[in-house]
């Protein structure tokens, strides 16, 4: 099967003082999205994720601009579309939900509004079939009473009931994709939950593609098929869920897993010494070397290519490197 | 038994709500804190939790006497706070410190790291510069940070460094209670840890107690000794740490664990059987606060509210069902 959506070696960086400050947000990222999948993008603040995301939808601010690689979606190449034609397909195949949800509802615009404007622009679905439709989209989010809660106006709602109603927006084009940056960060755990559920029931339901991004590696295990590590605007590892919870092999990935503390044991944290890299000047080599257990002399020179691990399994790594040269020998003796 | 560091007694914070532009008339109270017993032992971490607007940032401004209490008494050393004077009060203060949640807006971007830490210092102790300069360095060192760093601004640090000059702050005076707010939630995963493990050390070093509030659940567990759970303005429930992960009672607690992310794909989920969201304060339902949300809800839990009794040994419950 095609995927709907293939990132290839994209490069997007941001210019600065006309263009004499280079900042590499996001260097050589590959993956793959099939239909009804969810990935999880995973790192740390300003590791490029958000970059990543809005470099798909073609929503870059001004200073940013796409340098090479390319994004296919449904066959189609997006980056060198126009604003007008990028203009019909988000809403309608890709939608975007924001972290914050009280600064992506408008204020002053009825629930109803809202939530019916890409349906009216989008599907074209017009009078009394659109008041319907809209109801059915706050009712697949889990808002009671959704024919009395679309008359309201953001302020009335509390921020989950407001996080469901973007979610019924995203979902309102009847999108293929749909890129989530950090939802649920401003959720109190439990309403994070059940936004959590209802998300999961839309894309049974619809078979939506699903981007999470997040830092929370817990929300990665609840929602994800996949999931990729990026670490300095680079993907380190990425592969199903599965594998990379039980054997990571990249030491970001273990890191990561291991800096989460688990319910009901007293284990010491493993913790990343320093700190995540400044991308306006980062390190030579292996982008995580200077934090890396066990980095060897070639790290800080040379930079570590992607090696397939297994099925969809791939890390960027040195290590992985040294151990297949290692095994191969082995096997050659 | 030893006699707690800090014992808090039925507190309860009442806020006023009024309405009207010209002629301002009382409508009614929300109860933030609302009978709260609670008992923090020396060299122990006490984990409060709970959802936004249920009371533990009322509860802390309490305990920093950054508000007053309605009523119930808060006993430092088994004396009631509410009483102290003059030099007394400067101990009290000069001993019980805070973490904010944001190291971002909790630093003062106009003054060097240096002048931030020995601030406490300029105001409880009668040190020289020097001597304070020795105490600033030494503190730095305790947080992992270098001496050297005194000289710069705040914003030459990353999240992470910012938070631990919070506590550098926080432990420079004679501190035997650092109110931790929130003080890893700003932070990204990888420094979590490190913070987290930092403050362990500390307290292994130097005997202070924390009250760790938060709202993730694997995070306050970790930390604490002995967790309460906060619902409503009320707790609902009070265990040892592992014991609670291993038996939560309360269906608010049975609640959060069930909302707790997983920490491996492989883990079991089950549905999340409670619904809606936390009420108002301003009106909380009678009986049983939780009664409304609850799944086991009874006829009675709507009418009277549940004591909080000790189910097992140094685990306590407020529930009928118990």
């Amino acid at each position: 099967m095609a995927p709907l959506l293939r990132v290839s070696e994209l490069q997007t960086h941001y210019f600065s003082f006309g263009g004499t400050r280079v900042v590499k947000a996001v260097e050589g990222v590959s993956f793959t999205l099939c239909e009804g999948e969810t990935i999880g993008l995973v790192g740390e603040s300003g590791c490029g994720k958000t970059t990543t995301c809005l470099s798909i939808v073609g929503l870059l601010p001004s200073a940013a601009r796409i340098v090479s690689g390319r994004v296919e979606f449904a066959g189609e190449e997006l980056t060198q579309k126009r604003p007008r034609e990028m203009r019909r397909i988000r809403g309608r195949q890709i939608a975007m939900i924001l972290q914050d949800p009280m600064a992506s509802l408008n204020p002053l615009f009825s629930i109803y509004t809202q939530v019916a404007e890409p349906a009216y622009y989008h599907q074209a679905i017009r009078g009394r079939s659109l008041r319907r439709r809209v109801e059915e989209l706050l009712r697949a989010v889990r808002i009671p009473s959704p024919a009395a809660r679309m008359r309201e106006y953001p302020h009335q709602m509390s921020g989950g009931m407001r996080q469901r109603v973007v979610g019924a927006i995203a979902m309102a084009g009847g999108p293929k994709l749909i890129i989530a940056d950090e939802p649920t960060t401003n959720l109190d755990v439990t309403i994070q939950a059940q936004y959590l559920e209802v998300l999961k029931d839309i894309q049974q339901q619809s078979g939506v593609a699903l981007i999470f991004v997040t830092h929370n590696l817990g929300i990665v295990a609840k929602m994800c098929d996949k999931m990729a590590v990026m670490y300095a605007g680079k993907i380190v590892e990425q592969g199903p869920v599965r594998d990379l919870f039980r054997e990571a092999k990249h030491p970001y990935t273990q890191a990561l897993l291991g800096s989460m503390p688990k319910l009901g044991s007293k284990e010491p944290l493993f913790a990343i010494p320093g700190q995540p890299p400044n991308l306006a000047c980062p390190p030579a080599g292996c982008a995580f070397h200077p934090r890396c257990a066990h980095a060897l002399p070639r790290c800080a020179m040379q930079q570590p290519r992607d090696r397939s691990i297994g099925p969809d399994w791939t890390a960027k790594c040195w290590l992985v490197d040294q151990q297949t040269e290692e095994q191969y020998a082995h096997a050659v003796a | 038994m030893p006699t707690p560091l800090l014992e808090l007694d039925n507190l309860q914070k009442y806020f006023p709500v009024s309405t009207g532009a010209l002629w301002r008339r009382k409508i009614g109270w929300v109860k933030a804190v609302d009978g709260v017993d609670l008992a923090i032992h020396p060299r122990e971490t006490l984990g409060l939790i709970g959802e936004s607007g249920c009371g533990k940032t009322t509860t802390s401004k309490l305990i920093l006497l950054q508000e007053p209490p309605s009523a119930g008494t808060i006993r430092y050393d088994g004396e009631d706070v509410s009483n102290l004077e003059g030099a007394e009060l400067m101990r009290y203060r000069r001993e019980v410190q805070v973490v904010f949640q944001d190291p971002y807006s909790s630093l003062s971007p106009r003054m060097r790291v240096g002048d931030i830490i020995a601030e406490p210092l300029e105001i409880h102790t009668d040190f020289a510069r020097e001597a304070r300069a020795q105490r600033v360095a030494e503190v730095l060192e305790l947080v992992g940070l270098q001496p050297e760093v005194a000289r710069l601004f705040p914003h030459e640090f990353s999240g992470g460094q910012r938070q631990r000059i919070a506590i550098a702050r926080a432990l420079a005076t004679d501190t035997r209670l650092i109110v931790l707010d929130e003080p890893v939630s700003a932070l990204d995963v990888s420094i979590r840890a490190q913070i987290m493990n930092q403050l362990e050390h500390l307290q292994e070093t130097l005997g202070v107690s924390y009250l760790f509030i938060g709202h993730d659940l694997a995070t306050v567990a970790h930390i604490s000794h002995r967790i309460a759970v906060m619902y409503l303005g009320q707790i609902v429930e009070l265990a040892e740490s592992l014991e609670l992960c291993a038996k939560p009672l309360h269906p608010y607690t049975q609640a959060l664990f069930t909302a707790a992310l997983p920490s491996h794909p492989d883990q079991r989920h089950e549905k999340l059987k409670i619904t809606g969201e936390v009420p108002s304060a301003l009106d909380p339902p009678s009986g049983c606060r939780f009664h409304p949300r609850c799944p086991h809800a009874m006829p009675h839990c709507a009418r009277e509210a549940p004591v909080r009794k000790e189910i097992a040994p140094r685990h306590a419950v407020a529930c009928h069902l118990y």
